[in-house]
């Protein structure tokens, strides 16, 4: 069973493949996608024979659930707010990657303490919290920024990347702490909510017309928080295709930086997306 | 997780990578937020991970339900969203 599982999600990780090769085509974009959500589909089916369908109810009740939700935003939303509703979609994926790492860690932590925890597993634990928690707080934002809920103008106050600096450093020092003696649940409380800190803080000094590209760069970040979580789980698929979504989404991002005559830092630096970006 | 594991587990993440910067190349600007749409969807392939955590344990599995609902939001909705634009892109060509 489990090598029909395993040849199932490589099959899978080649319809991803071919999948993101043809979006980049204009004939051939809607067949890509329509493939790589059918790769999706043989994943998700695949995992379910995997776990044995032990608990099929709450598992079938979520996805119902997340799958109405998600279908109706989609068909809902206006042509001109999609990109909003990707941010928001991305933002999901990320808190799902947060949600999942959390999950595996309060095993780990409170409920089998017995259970041995290794050092690569702790690690990949922290980054997909953090990663996980900088791509929601950071969706979101850019979410309030493009549909005008929040100021889309830059917004930048002294001291920030100082700010922001010391919040980074409280989050490595927290991890620390967790990778030290695993128990300390309120060091990674503290990290999870630095993360979502910082993802705020990295995307409100970024101005209204640079948002796109921060959206691509925030969707190549999940890929990697879905990556990591791979390395938690030690499931293959999550690691190739995150790496996938994070790689392919980075040249994407520069690639729109391109478009618009800019280049990543000076998006990223952000105060100079009011001068620049905003006409 | 074993070192051998875990080194192997690298490989797979390099060559990847590699295969993800290797896969963009020369997109129309057209395409741009399709693009960034349908990779968003493919990202939610933590759905695996939510669906994993659903097995046993009292919180952890809750989490896991979170994280199962985000993720297929995610998803569907993601997959839904890409369609929609590129069905509007085939009319106007």
């Amino acid at each position: 069973m489990n090598i029909f599982i395993q040849l199932t999600y490589l099959v899978a990780t080649i319809l991803f493949i071919v999948g993101i090769k043809k979006l980049n085509r204009t004939q051939e974009a809607r067949q890509g996608n329509m493939l790589s959500a059918f790769a999706m589909l043989l994943a998700v089916v695949a995992t379910l024979v995997k776990s044995g369908l032990v608990t099929p109810i709450e598992i079938f009740v979520c996805m119902l659930i997340g799958g109405a939700i998600g279908l109706i935003w989609a068909k809902k939303v206006e042509m001109t707010q999609m990109p909003e509703m990707v941010a928001i979609f991305n933002g999901f994926g990320g808190i799902a990657s947060l949600f999942v790492a959390f999950s595996d860690y309060w095993t780990r932590a409170v409920e089998q303490p017995s259970l041995s925890t290794d050092a690569i597993t702790i690690v990949s634990i922290l980054l997909s919290v953090l990663i996980g928690g900088i791509t929601f707080s950071g969706s979101m934002t850019a979410y309030g920024k493009l549909s005008g809920k929040i100021s889309g103008n830059a917004i930048v106050f002294k001291g920030q990347h100082l700010l922001n600096l010391v919040l980074f450093v409280v989050a490595i020092v927290c991890g620390m702490l967790v990778a030290i003696e695993t128990g300390s649940v309120m060091a990674m409380v503290v990290m999870g909510v630095v993360s979502l800190v910082l993802g705020i803080l990295v995307v409100i000094p970024i101005g209204g017309a640079d948002m796109p590209v921060v959206i691509s760069l925030l969707n190549s970040y999940s890929g990697m928080a879905a990556c990591t979580t791979g390395f938690v789980l030690n499931n293959s698929v999550l690691i190739v295709t995150g790496a996938l979504v994070g790689a392919s989404g980075i040249i994407l991002t520069q690639i729109m930086c391109k478009a618009m005559n800019r280049s990543l830092v000076s998006v990223l630096l952000g105060g100079f997306g009011a001068k620049s970006g905003s006409g | 997780m074993s070192i051998e594991n875990f080194i192997f587990l690298l490989y797979i993440l390099v060559l990847a990578s590699y295969c993800g910067f290797e896969l963009i190349s020369k997109v129309p600007p057209t395409l741009h937020t399709p693009l960034m749409s349908g990779s968003n969807a493919i990202s939610g392939i933590t759905i695996v991970g939510a669906i994993l955590c659903i097995q046993e344990g009292e919180y952890s599995k809750y989490m896991g339900m979170v994280a199962l609902v985000f993720a297929t939001i995610n998803v569907v909705g993601g997959y839904a969203v890409t369609d929609r634009m590129l069905q509007m892109f085939k009319k106007k060509k």
